[in-house]
C-alpha cells in the first residue's frame, strides 16, 4: 500500500500519542499543571483573583506583581515560560485586612504568570495575565 | 556575600479594625542556581530566602513562600488589621537555615 503524507503525518501522531518518538512539548506546561494541580487538588475555575502587573516589563529581573483574591486563605503564583514554574505562594490569616500580596519576581521572556486562589474551604479559581518582558532576567 | 539586611515599613499607630499596609525588603541575592560562575563555569548553587512570616503578638498573621523566581532583595507587601497594640515580629528563612528578624512595635486605639 503506498503511505501518503497524510498516512505518515497519522501513523506519526499515533506512535507519539504512545511515546514512541519525541515530539517537542514544553516541558514547562507539564509542569506548570502538575504545580497546579498540587495547590488545587484538581482543575480550578477561572476568576475570583486579580493579577496586576505592569503589561511591559523593562527588566525581567524585576517584575512588580500584585494578586488580589477576596476570601481566600492562600494564593500560589506560577510562572509559565520559567524554567521552573513555581515562583511564590501567599497564606493569609483572619487578620489579613485583604487576600492581597506584592512582590517582585524574575521572569526569563514573555509569559503568562498565573495565580491559582484557594478559599479556606478548599475550593480553587484561577486567572492568567500575560507579562511582555523585554530583557529576560533568569540570571542566564 | 554582602550583609543581609531586613528593611520594614510599619506604621507606629492604627486605628482598630483599619487596613493596614505592610511593606517589607530584604538584601538578599536570592542566587537562583540556574546561574554559571564566569570563570570556572560551574553552577552557582542556590541560596534563596524561602519563607518570610509575619507575627503579631505571636499570631501568624501572613507568610510567604518564595521560589528562585523571586527577584532579588525580595520586596514583600500586604495588609492587615489590627485590633488591639503589640508587636509585629517579621522572619525570613535563608536556605542555609539561617533567619533574620525584625520586630515593631504598633499603637492601636
Amino acid at each position: 500500500m503506498e503511505m501518503t503524507r497524510r498516512d505518515l503525518f497519522a501513523l506519526a501522531a499515533g506512535l507519539a500519542a504512545v511515546g514512541l518518538i519525541n515530539v517537542p512539548a514544553d516541558a514547562s506546561t507539564d509542569e506548570l499543571q502538575a504545580a497546579i494541580e498540587k495547590f488545587a487538588g484538581g482543575t480550578p475555575k477561572t476568576g475570583g483573583v486579580e493579577i496586576t502587573a505592569p503589561e511591559i516589563a523593562e527588566n525581567g529581573n524585576t517584575v512588580p506583581i500584585e494578586v488580589d483574591a477576596p476570601g481566600a486563605a492562600s494564593i500560589l503564583v506560577l510562572a509559565a515560560g520559567n524554567p521552573r514554574p513555581g515562583v511564590a505562594t501567599f497564606h493569609f490569616s483572619k487578620m489579613s485586612a485583604e487576600s492581597r500580596g506584592a512582590t517582585r519576581i524574575r521572569l526569563a521572556k514573555t509569559q503568562e504568570v498565573v495565580a491559582v486562589a484557594k478559599m479556606a474551604d478548599g475550593s480553587t479559581t484561577m486567572a492568567r495575565r500575560e507579562i511582555k518582558v523585554t530583557i529576560g532576567g533568569c540570571g542566564g | 556575600m554582602s550583609k543581609i539586611k531586613p528593611r520594614v515599613k510599619v506604621p507606629r499607630k492604627a486605628k482598630a479594625g483599619e487596613a493596614v499596609t505592610i511593606k517589607t525588603l530584604i538584601s538578599h541575592s536570592m542566587e537562583s542556581g540556574q546561574r554559571k560562575d564566569k570563570k570556572t563555569g560551574d553552577l552557582i548553587p542556590r541560596k534563596i530566602i524561602n519563607k518570610f512570616v509575619a507575627f503579631y503578638n505571636g499570631e501568624t498573621v501572613f507568610s510567604a513562600d518564595l521560589e528562585p523566581a523571586v527577584a532579588a532583595n525580595p520586596y514583600i507587601q500586604f495588609s492587615v488589621k489590627l485590633s488591639e497594640p503589640g508587636t509585629m515580629r517579621f522572619e525570613w528563612t535563608d536556605d542555609d537555615g539561617s533567619t533574620y528578624d525584625v520586630e515593631k512595635k504598633i499603637k492601636v486605639a
